[in-house]
C-alpha cells in the first residue's frame, strides 16, 4: 500500500513539474498581458487570425529568451485573444472583457473601421491603447489619442503605387472595385481622389462586390470591359477573394497573376533579416504555413513592448506614459536586413504620430513568387 | 445557364432534405465548404485523379450527413414535433461544420490547378474551358440524380415520404432508413457541387454561410421540398446574377434580386412549383 502511495506521489509531483514551465524563475515571474481583438470567423478570418497568430509567436519567441525586458525586469508575454466575428457590438463586449475584467492596457486589433470606431470609447475610458488595421482617419485624429494605425493605410500606398506605376510602368488609366462594405468603399473613394490628383484617367470606380461572393467572372467582367491599365481592388479580404498571399495567388491563378501588386510589411526572403526568419519558422509552427499577410502584422506586438521598454515600468499600467514615449520611440527595424529606422508616423495624416511605421515594400507577384518592387516609407 | 447548373446541384441537395424530412439543412453551404476542401486535399495537393477526388467529396459528406441524421435528426424528430426544435439543430450543426472547417482547414482561400485549361471563343463570348467542364458534369449529374429519383426502388421511396410519410409509412417504406438515404444523398450532391465549383471559385472555410443563402433564395423561387422547382430556382437566380451584374453595379444587382425575391414570395409563397398547402 505505502508503495502504491509513493508511486502515485512521485506521479502527481512529476505531473505538477510538467506543468510548471521553466522552474522557479517562471513561478515568480511578472506576466504582462496583450489583448487581440479582431474577425477570427467567417470569411474575414484570416484578418484577425493572423493578427492572433502574430502575437502568439512572438510572445513564444520572447518568452523562451526569459521574457521581455522592461525597467531592468523581465516580463511574460502572455496573449488573451477575443474574436468579435466582425460585428460592433460583439467588438465592443470583447474590448470591455479585455480592457475591465482581464485588465489589460494594450489591444492589438480590431480589423476594420466600424469595429474600431464602435470600441473608442471603451478605450478611452478604461484608459487603454489599442493598434486597429482600419483606415478611418477620425480614429487616429485629435481628440482622439488611444488608437495607433497598425499599418499602411490605402491612401497612404495608392498615390505612391500609381506614381510608380506611371512614371515606370507607363500606366495611364485605372479601373477601381470595391467589396461593398464601409472600409473598402471609404478605401474606393479616396484611391480615385488620389488617382485624379496624379492626372491618371478613372476608367471606372462605381463596381462593388457583396461580401461572400464566390464567383467574380460577372463582376470583374464589367471591370475588365473598361480596359485600364490598372485594376485597383479596394478592401480585399484574404481568405474571401484574392489574397496578399503567394501561396494562395499560385494555387488559384498561377502564372495569370502574374503582375499583381500587394503591399507587404516584411515578407519577401530577399529582404527580411534573420530576426524575422527566425519569426517565419516560428509562425508556420504556430498556425501551420506562413501567410505573407503576418509581415505586416507583425509589428503590432514589438511597438507595444519596446515602446513599453522605453516609457519605463509605469507605462504597464499607466498608458499615458506609453503616449508620451511615442514621439521619441527610434530604433533599427529589426525584421529588415537594410537598416531601416522603425518609429511611430502618421503625424501628416493625423496631426499626431499614431501610425507603425511599417516599411511599405510593394511587391509583384511572378511566377509562383512575390518580388519586392521597392520599398517606402508613409513620410 | 452555367451558373444555374452549378447553383441546382446545391439547391437539389437542400430541396431532397427538406421534402423528406421537412428539415431547412442550415449546414449545407458549410457541407459544400466541406467538399471543396476535400477535392482540394486530394486533387489539388496529393494529386489524385480529380473525379475519384469529386467521389470522395461526394462520399465524405455523404458520412457526415448520415451521421447528422442517425445522431442527431433522427432522435430530435422522433421525440419533437416542434419545427423551431430541428431549425435549432440544423442551425447548430452549420455553426459546428463552420467552427471545425476554420480549425482543420485553416483561414486561407484554397484553389486547384484548373481541371480543363484553356478558353473557348463561342460566337462573341469567352467561355473558360473549366467552366463547360462543370456544367456538363453538373447536368449529368442533375440528369442521374432526377433517373434516381423517378425510376429506382429507393427514388420512389423517397419520393412517396415527400408526398406523405405515413401513407409511405402504411405502404411498407421505413421511414428511418428512407431517411437517412435522403439526407446522405443530399448532403452528397453539396460534397459534389464544392468539389466542381472549388475548380474554378476556390473555396475558404468562411464560404459555407453564402452558399447556404443562395441555396435558400432558389428554393424559395422554385418552391421548397420540389425537385423541379429547386432546378427552376437555381436557372432564375443564375440568369438573374449573371445578366445583373453585367449591367448593373455589383452591389445593386443582388439589392433588386433580394426585393424580386420578397414582393414575388408576398404574391406567391410557396414559390414557382409549391403546393399553397405545404
Amino acid at each position: 500500500m505505502k508503495v502504491l502511495r509513493a508511486v502515485v506521489l512521485v506521479m502527481i509531483a512529476g505531473a505538477v513539474a510538467l506543468t510548471v514551465p521553466n522552474g522557479s524563475v517562471n513561478a515568480e515571474q511578472k506576466v504582462l498581458k496583450i489583448g487581440v481583438l479582431g474577425v477570427m470567423s467567417g470569411p474575414a478570418a484570416s484578418w484577425g487570425l493572423v493578427n492572433r497568430y502574430c502575437a502568439e509567436t512572438s510572445a513564444q519567441l520572447i518568452n523562451e529568451q526569459g521574457g521581455w525586458p522592461i525597467g531592468g525586469e523581465k516580463y511574460r508575454i502572455e496573449v488573451a485573444s477575443i474574436d468579435d466575428r466582425n460585428d460592433p457590438k460583439v467588438s465592443v463586449a470583447g474590448a470591455e472583457r479585455l480592457a475591465y475584467h482581464d485588465k489589460i492596457k494594450y489591444i492589438i486589433g480590431p480589423n476594420v473601421d466600424t469595429t474600431a470606431a464602435a470600441i473608442v470609447p471603451v478605450m478611452e475610458k478604461a484608459k487603454a491603447i489599442n493598434i486597429p488595421y482600419a483606415f478611418s482617419k477620425s480614429l487616429y485624429t485629435p481628440p482622439r489619442s488611444n488608437s495607433i494605425l497598425g499599418m499602411i493605410a490605402s491612401y497612404q500606398a495608392g498615390p505612391v503605387i500609381y506614381k510608380y506605376l506611371k512614371t515606370q510602368k507607363g500606366v495611364r488609366s485605372v479601373s477601381f472595385i470595391a467589396r461593398n462594405e464601409s472600409d473598402p468603399l471609404n478605401q474606393r473613394t479616396e484611391g480615385v481622389a488620389a488617382a485624379k490628383a496624379l492626372g491618371l484617367t478613372v476608367a471606372s470606380s462605381e463596381d462593388t462586390y457583396e461580401p461572400g461572393t464566390s464567383d467574380f467572372t460577372p463582376v470583374m467582367s464589367r471591370v475588365v470591359r473598361q480596359n485600364a491599365d490598372l485594376i485597383v481592388l479596394s478592401g480585399v479580404a484574404p481568405a474571401d477573394e484574392t489574397a496578399q498571399d503567394a501561396k494562395i495567388l499560385n494555387e488559384v491563378a498561377s502564372k495569370a497573376a502574374n503582375g499583381f501588386i500587394s503591399v507587404g510589411g516584411a515578407s519577401t526572403p530577399e529582404i527580411r533579416s534573420e530576426y524575422m526568419d527566425r519569426f517565419v519558422q516560428r509562425y508556420t509552427k504556430v498556425a501551420g504555413e506562413w501567410n505573407d499577410e503576418a509581415g505586416t502584422k507583425v509589428y503590432a506586438l514589438e511597438m507595444i513592448l519596446r515602446t513599453l521598454s522605453l516609457a519605463g515600468p509605469k507605462a504597464i499600467a499607466d498608458v499615458d506614459a506609453f503616449k508620451k514615449a511615442i514621439p521619441l520611440f527610434q530604433v533599427q527595424n529589426p525584421f529588415l536586413k537594410e537598416a531601416k529606422m522603425l518609429k511611430f508616423v502618421g503625424a501628416a495624416y493625423f496631426s499626431q504620430p499614431r501610425q507603425i511605421g511599417v516599411p511599405m515594400v510593394v511587391n509583384v507577384f511572378e511566377d509562383g513568387k512575390f518580388r519586392t518592387l521597392f520599398i517606402g516609407s508613409v513620410e | 445557364m452555367i451558373l444555374g447548373a452549378n447553383y441546382a446541384l446545391i439547391a437539389l441537395g437542400i430541396t431532397l432534405i427538406f421534402a423528406i424530412m421537412g428539415v431547412l439543412n442550415f449546414a449545407h453551404g458549410e457541407m459544400y465548404v466541406l467538399g471543396g476542401f476535400v477535392t482540394y486535399y486530394l486533387y489539388g495537393r496529393f494529386g489524385l485523379n480529380y473525379f475519384l477526388a469529386l467521389l470522395a467529396s461526394s462520399a465524405t459528406v455523404a458520412a457526415v450527413g448520415l451521421a447528422f441524421e442517425r445522431l442527431c435528426f433522427r432522435r430530435v424528430l422522433r421525440i419533437t414535433t416542434r419545427e423551431e426544435s430541428t431549425m435549432l439543430l440544423a442551425a447548430g450543426t452549420a455553426l459546428l461544420l463552420d467552427s471545425l472547417s476554420l480549425v482543420v482547414f485553416g483561414e486561407k482561400q484554397r484553389g486547384v490547378p484548373p481541371v480543363a485549361p484553356g478558353v473557348y471563343h463561342v460566337f462573341n463570348a469567352f467561355v473558360p474551358a473549366g467552366r463547360v467542364l462543370i456544367f456538363v458534369l453538373a447536368l449529368g449529374l442533375i440528369g442521374a440524380f432526377l433517373l434516381f429519383m423517378q425510376y429506382t426502388r429507393p427514388g420512389r421511396g423517397l419520393r412517396a415520404i415527400a408526398q406523405d410519410k405515413e401513407a409511405a409509412a402504411l405502404m411498407g417504406v421505413n421511414l428511418d432508413r428512407y431517411r437517412a438515404l435522403g439526407f446522405a444523398v443530399g448532403a452528397a450532391l453539396a460534397g459534389v457541387a464544392g468539389g466542381l465549383l472549388v475548380t474554378e471559385f476556390a473555396v475558404n472555410a468562411g464560404a459555407g454561410t453564402p452558399i447556404s443563402i443562395k441555396a435558400f433564395i432558389m428554393i424559395m423561387i422554385g418552391g421548397a421540398g420540389v425537385v423541379s422547382g429547386a432546378i427552376l430556382g437555381a436557372v432564375v437566380l443564375g440568369f438573374a446574377e449573371a445578366v445583373g451584374y453585367f449591367f448593373i453595379p455589383g452591389s445593386v444587382t443582388y439589392l433588386l434580386i433580394l426585393i424580386g425575391v420578397i414582393v414575388f414570395l408576398v404574391f406567391r409563397p410557396q414559390g414557382i412549383m409549391g403546393r399553397p398547402w405545404g
